[in-house]
């Protein structure tokens, strides 16, 4: 933990090394837009990537072109021409600005709140400068002393190469391709991610994290990413940045599948923050994701936590299927939506095996204009004796013209089942704030206090140097929601 | 004698286009108790909201110096760390911060106002163990959320406890009585006695004599219809007690 933390430190300092000029001599690459069985065997040439995977990914293009967009979610938004994207176009050097000037100020002032300090603000924002960790750099001798204890965590494309068997066997085992519209897509068209394994017993003595992986940058709009903990194995994966994400890209559709075998326990930590749009809700990113893992044997746990403040719109479950008796799944959310946001998130838990045992945290945040809500589902199935849930959703609305809405699922189809749920609302109105601001105590601290005591539970599950950053990201997504 | 913790001079306040306060004069120097007395709707809280500086109400003339400086033209929170507290008559809940880290975090702000060092926790436990004993607050009320679930003599005795905690130039006590029982209003007059010093002033408003009983005042108004039309000293209260508003009220009606 704390030589995790000494990485970070040495990664977010200022001085890191960087590597100019590399990136910058590839050329830009795009192909037209449009989507068709031809964009995409470019996509798998251009990758080189084996005939099988081709073959899955065509397979999932002709699911997609069966299926239909979903519009059961509580978001609006204009509907979005499939056609008119890009689905390949690496590196992306457009419109790039060439210092940290002629970055918005906005973001800017973002990045100096968060404690950013300025090469990675330029990286993060985005600026012409190619900064490319250094080969030699400690994402480098973190690999190496992963590869010592068995752990395979490299990029999707990497592991399609050089670990075929793996992702042969679980690619698509717990997010099908034809799952879903966005799920069938990326299916087709996936661009890269993250892969990683833990061989049985061993536990990855830090917390990974795309920080630590070469060739992080530019996964695209539809990331893919694929976890495995074989039997006992244990690992805590974060993903994601506190730092506001611009990208041009507004449709971003990532599926995230992770698998649990026999006592094993995987750890998902996200704190997403893309770019929400301005206060009229213009621009922004439309997030919507396909996260789900599966507790393959007995004994084995999966965990969400999830910190959302970012994207115009989220489309978003991350679930659980408790597959192996004695299994956990556990959801942590904080979900934040502020000016003209619109967040539709929550999970799903399936409970099949014996005993298993699922719970629920979902902390929504309301405030501007903005649209939150939560809609999970507890379903127990007939074999499921002994299974038990408990759900408590809360929100809180600031000010008075933004919407919280729940909606709770269940279906239980054993009765031994115990199933709880509980809901709150609350309010930051006026007249608390005032009360603060008569003990001295400003509306901007005010907020933030009220925010991380509503917030508490979730963000305790956090590694604590996250949960910091997320704690400020909290407050600094709600400023100017109130007075 | 030493200038007044608080001057007030013709203030007028409206709420949208009615007038509610119409011209109050006042001045309460250190040291000093001084009641407000006057039946329901006559000015009192929208008196004590005035002075806090809350937004719904318009001052439209008039002045008010506390501790000489211009009092509207500052935040509500500078008013605070300047050493004004108000008792609210019905205190709010804040749900998910504790008393604790919600006392804390007002004491370091007005700390860092006064150019002090904020406290290190042990040294804030202990204030607060000292403090709540004076208002009979039980040490398990430090980890529960801001007057969430507390009763209604709990939410009043809390307001007190924080009033101890943060030990302003000027307190106001907004009807701090009203719904306590005979034993609760004792403990609550107790504490502001064991707080009255010759640096601090008290503008104890109510709509009853019994509490000033418990804590004995200086000075007695009655505001009526947003303004003060008698003054006297700590027996006017046992008068207006015996007589009944009407006995002032009416004198009034005719003046206007
Ligand atoms: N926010 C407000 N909006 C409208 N009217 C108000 C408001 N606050 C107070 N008033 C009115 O002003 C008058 C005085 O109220 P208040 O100051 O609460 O009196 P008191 O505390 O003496 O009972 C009452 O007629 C009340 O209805
Ligand atoms: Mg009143």
């Amino acid at each position: 933990m704390s030589e995790h933390v000494d990485i970070l430190d040495q990664l977010t300092a200022s001085d890191y090394e960087y590597k100019y000029g590399f990136e910058s001599q590839i050329e830009e690459e795009v192909v037209p837009p449009g989507l068709n069985e031809e964009t995409i065997r470019l996509i798998s040439e251009k990758k080189g990537e084996p005939e099988w995977m081709l073959q899955w990914r065509l397979q999932a293009f002709r699911y997609w072109q069966t299926m239909k967009e979903p519009h059961w979610a509580n978001v609006r938004y204009t509907p979005i021409d499939y056609q008119a994207i890009s689905y390949y176009a690496a590196p992306k050097r457009k419109a790039q600005p060439r210092s940290l000037d002629e970055v918005d100020p906005e973001l800017r002032r973002t990045f100096e709140k968060l404690g950013i300090p300025l090469h990675e603000q330029e990286v993060l924002a985005g600026v012409a400068v190619d900064a490319v960790l250094d080969s030699v750099s400690v994402a480098t001798t973190f690999r190496e002393k992963l590869q010592s204890l068995g752990i395979i965590f490299c990029s999707m494309s990497e592991a399609i190469r050089e670990y075929p068997d793996l992702v042969r066997k679980y690619l698509g085992s717990v997010v099908p391709p034809n799952d879903n519209f966005f799920a069938a897509l990326n299916s087709a068209v996936f661009s890269d991610g993250s892969f990683c394994y833990l061989p049985p017993g061993v536990r990855c003595p830090i917390e990974l994290s795309t920080y630590f992986r070469i060739n992080a940058r530019n996964t695209g709009q539809f990331e893919r990413t694929l976890i495995i903990a074989d039997e006992g194995a244990y690992v805590s994966y974060l993903e994601g940045c506190t730092a506001p994400m611009r990208d041009e890209n507004q449709l971003h559709a990532a599926v995230v599948e992770l698998v649990a075998l026999a006592g094993a326990e995987i750890k998902y930590s996200t704190v997403q923050n893309w770019y929400p749009g301005d206060r009229e809700g213009r621009g922004g990113i439309y997030n919507f994701v396909t996260k789900r893992g599966i507790c393959l044997g007995e004994s084995s746990k999966i965990s969400w936590t999830q910190v959302e403040t970012g994207s115009a719109i989220t489309w978003k479950y991350p679930s659980v299927i408790l597959k192996g008796d004695n299994s956990v799944g556990e959801f942590y959310s904080v979900a934040v939506t502020n000016h003209r946001q619109q967040a539709d998130t929550g999970t799903k838990m399936t409970h099949i095996g014996r005993n298993t045992r699922s719970r629920i945290v979902s902390k929504g945040i309301s405030a501007g204009y903005s649209q939150n809500s939560y809609r999970g589902l507890v379903r127990v199935n007939p074999g499921a004796d002994g299974a038990r849930n408990f759900s408590q959703c809360d929100s809180l609305l600031i000010g008075d013209k933004c919407g919280a809405h729940t909606f709770p699922y269940i279906e239980v189809h054993n009765p031994t089942a115990i199933v709880e749920h509980e809901a709150t609302t609350s309010k930051i109105g006026e007249d608390i704030l005032f009360y603060c601001n008569q003990r001295g105590i400003d509306t901007e601290t005010a907020v933030a206090l009220i925010i991380n005591g509503y917030a508490r539970e979730v963000l305790s599950k956090l590694p604590m140097e996250f949960a910091v950053e997320a704690q400020k990201l909290l407050a600094i997504s709600l400023e100017g929601s109130v007075g | 004698m030493a200038e007044p913790i608080l001057r007030i001079r013709n203030l007028h306040a409206r709420v949208g286009e009615t007038e509610i306060l119409r011209g109050v004069n006042l001045d309460v120097y250190p040291g000093q108790v001084h009641a407000i007395m006057g039946p329901n709707g006559s000015g009192k809280s929208t008196l004590a909201a005035v002075l806090a500086g809350r937004e719904d109400y318009e001052v439209t003339e008039g002045e008010v110096l506390f501790d000489g400086k211009n009092l509207l033209e500052m935040d509500p929170e500078e008013r605070a760390r300047e050493g004004l507290f108000l008792a609210f008559q019905y205190p709010v809940e804040i749900p998910g911060v504790s008393t604790a880290t919600f006392l804390k975090t007002a004491l370091n702000e007005l700390r860092k106002h006064r150019g002090q060092e904020p406290l290190d926790a042990m040294e804030f436990m202990n204030l607060m163990r000292e403090r709540a004993a004076l208002v009979k607050i039980d040490p398990t009320f430090f980890s529960r959320s801001v007057n969430e679930g507390f009763s209604g003599g709990e939410k009043k005795r809390n307001e007190i406890f924080q009033l101890a905690m943060l030990e302003p130039r000027l307190a106001i006590l907004d009807e701090t009585d009203s719904g306590l029982d005979i034993d609760a209003l004792k403990i609550v007059a107790d504490g502001v006695n064991a707080l009255r010093s010759p640096e601090r002033a008290f503008l104890v408003i109510t709509h009853y004599q019994r509490l000033l009983n418990y804590i004995v005042p200086d000075v007695v108004h009655v505001l009526y219809r947003g303004r003060i039309i008698k003054t006297g000293p700590k027996e006017l209260a046992l008068e207006l007690e015996a007589k009944g508003y009407e006995w002032v009220t009416e004198t009034d009606e005719v003046a206007l």
